[in-house]
């Protein structure tokens, strides 16, 4: 559990009734049962078990909202219709708020009525959270290890220091670290932490060829927000303020998200929210910022000769309006690009989207869920698979190993690095010379 | 006072009267909810999003094709269902005679034959549309009273209707006043249950249109 709670439906009610505004109360107040939501649920799709009808995971914060704030609350308390929450209720609810939904926001696409059904399953998730009812296996152990420490594996200001210069010196790659002033800053995924360095090696790659002035931040890096899928609203806020602040204190105009979906969805489109105000930079996921520099010339690419697929994190196409970038890059890149069937804004999830990969009990489920993008993978026939988020490439990784595919799974990051084509000399003599901190350098305290 | 004077009298008034104030009520609780602004730079500029959510509210009509084969059948039962009662309501010709009426506005209607037609297929869809609910796990498992009683207030106007057209069972007088008092019934209702959705669906793909217009994310 998240936290001991003295009363957990009371905070969960609280958490509801706060979150509820106009556009929360015209989703809940709109559906008509059609169950089309149902057909477009890969956990639906695969199991055939109706309780997986995304429209049906909000039951809880459906019935609070009918019993304490919706227009006809006094006839729905008087005559019975909207019973109160109980622990029962969201105890029961548990599974099908975390373990069966990957916020993948198909569902929000279908939805006739035009029902954001993902958001409500954040919404419900903040209140599950405020009962204690995240899954402690791993989700929540991780998401209260983030809230205190802003990491999720506890990484603090030094040893990610520590671990860049390391990255650099391995890549033979420039770091900066902690400069004074940087128009570029860019982030990291726990997940390339643990897993994926080489990511973060691409990333200072690929700035320095850009040339403008960047500098990773020790004060403010980690983007991951497990967070933000525990529903951990105080959390994710923690995380989401100290980028900002460590953004703001080197004047960036860019903040670069990495290769993780859902970081991208927080620090692009809710960040501000948090904040409280415009952020004083633009945020872009770093795919974004290679397709804009390959469409003005800044960097250019070798042509490689591959039959590869790409998969698109849902955060990143449908949920985050990032769906022709990669395409850009794949497509300089000269990749033969076999498109799986829904690819793009339809696409399905890989199986471990929504903090679903960090829970331990919801592996059958997932391998069920998986199975769907396995045989769309196949179908195309390509050798390498594409992402551009490293959860999804963990979980592509680790599916790919049990279905015993003789394909690799590759980051689209780590491919234009390994391809960038050096600037000319008398590009480089545009470029200003970079100050690069000592390893020593004071790293700025982590946000309260 | 006859039951036919009831129904075009105060009982209209008074069903009307709770459907105006009823959706009102509906949607004022639901638009004077506090609103929280969003500060996350948009992609695009103000007009795209708008049009955004205009867009999606045609859009929506139809799934799309990647879930079209999963959703086919009970979509097209619905959109007969829907055709069918918007060419009743609107082509039959004795609803254009109220609606001239009331507004003064007059258009040419379809023949009997048609409307006849049109009310069978209605009804018979509206029939296939609950044996679906009735027998499909996922909508057995999300139906409430609403849905069973909003159905029923569809089902009588269209039944009294085409007892109505063929005045077998009973009087014209009396005929009529039943088919008046039924969709008097379901207007009483409307504000209240899933009906509204007459409303609420312009709203809903209104609303994620412009705010996924906003993400410059499909819509």
């Amino acid at each position: 559990m998240s936290t001991a709670q003295a009363d957990p439906v009371a905070k969960a009610m609280r958490s509801f009734i706060g979150d509820i505004g106009p556009t929360i109360a015209l989703a809940l107040e709109s559906c008509m049962h059609c169950g089309q939501c149902a057909e477009a649920c890969q956990y639906y799709v695969q199991t055939g078990d109706a309780r997986y009808t995304p429209i049906h995971k909000i039951e809880p914060l459906k019935q609070v909202y009918h019993r304490e704030v919706g227009p006809f609350a006094f006839a729905y308390k008087f005559f019975g219709m909207a019973p109160k929450l109980t622990t029962e209720k969201l105890t029961e609810w548990q599974d099908l708020i975390y373990d069966s939904c990957n916020m993948c926001g198909r569902c929000s696409l279908i939805c006739p009525m035009g029902i954001d059904i993902a958001d409500l399953v954040e919404q419900t998730r903040h209140g599950m959270y405020e009962a204690g009812l995240a899954p402690a296996d791993f989700l929540g152990v991780l998401a209260e290890k983030e809230h205190a420490s802003g990491s999720p594996f506890g990484l603090t200001s030094t040893q990610f220091q520590d671990l860049l210069h390391d990255i650099g010196r391995k890549y033979g790659v420039v770091m900066h670290v902690d400069e004074r002033q940087a128009d570029i800053v860019p982030t990291v995924s726990s997940i390339d932490v643990k897993t994926y360095p080489g990511s973060m090696a691409a990333i200072a790659k690929i700035l320095n060829h850009i040339g403008a002035p960047w500098s990773f931040r020790t004060d403010g890096f980690d983007a991951d927000n497990v967070s933000l899928t525990a529903g951990d609203r105080a959390g994710q806020n923690v995380i989401t303020q100290s980028i900002v602040k460590a953004a703001i204190a080197c004047g960036a105009k860019t903040l670069v998200m990495p290769e993780c979906g859902h970081s991208f969805t927080e620090m692009r489109w809710e960040a501000a929210n948090t904040y409280g105000k415009d952020l004083p930079f633009r945020v872009v996921q770093i795919t974004e910022l290679i397709a804009e520099n390959i469409s003005s010339g800044n960097i250019r690419v070798n042509q490689i000769t591959q039959n590869a697929t790409y998969h698109d994190a849902c955060q990143l196409s449908r949920r985050g309006g990032a769906t022709a970038a990669p395409r850009v890059i794949l497509a300089a890149l000269g990749v033969t690009l076999h498109e799986m069937e829904d690819a793009g804004d339809a696409n399905w999830c890989c199986g471990g989207g929504g903090g679903t990969a960090l829970i331990k009990r919801a592996q059958p489920l997932r391998d069920k869920a998986f199975a769907i993008k396995q045989k769309q993978v196949e179908a195309t026939g390509a050798d390498v698979i594409y992402t551009s988020c490293s959860g999804c490439r963990q979980t592509l990784d680790h599916g790919g190993k049990s279905a015993g595919w003789n394909k690799t799974v590759g980051s689209l990051l780590e491919l234009v690095a390994d391809n960038l084509i050096p600037r000319a000399r008398s590009d480089l003599s545009e470029i200003k010379p970079q100050i690069i901190p000592m390893p020593g350098n004071a790293p700025m305290p982590v946000a309260e | 006072m006859t039951l036919l004077a009831f129904a075009r009298g105060p009982a209209l008034q008074a069903a009307t009267l709770i459907m105006i104030a009823g959706m009102f009520w509906r949607l004022a609780g639901i638009l004077l909810l506090r609103r929280r602004p969003a500060h996350a730079a948009a992609r695009h500029s103000l007009l795209v999003r708008l049009s955004g959510g205009a867009r999606t509210i045609i859009t929506r009509t139809i799934p799309r094709r990647n879930f079209w084969p999963r959703v086919a059948t009970g979509v097209s039962m619905s959109y007969v269902m829907h055709i069918g009662l918007f060419v009743i309501l609107f082509a039959g010709a004795p609803h254009i005679l109220v609606f001239h009426q009331i507004t003064g506005l007059s258009w040419p209607n379809l023949p009997k034959g048609v409307i006849v037609i049109a009310s069978a297929l209605t009804l018979a869809a509206l029939v296939a549309l609950l044996v679906r609910r009735l027998n499909n796990p996922v909508l057995r498992l999300l139906s409430n009273v609403d849905d069973y009683l909003s159905w029923l207030l569809v089902f009588l106007p269209i039944t009294t209707g085409i007892l109505l057209s063929g005045e077998t069972v009973a009087g014209y007088g009396t005929l009529l006043a039943l088919h008046i008092l039924s969709v008097e019934v379901l207007m009483i209702w409307l504000p209240f249950g899933k009906l509204m959705h007459v409303a609420l669906v312009f709203a809903g793909r209104g609303v994620i249109g412009f705010n996924f217009a906003r993400k410059g994310a499909a819509t």
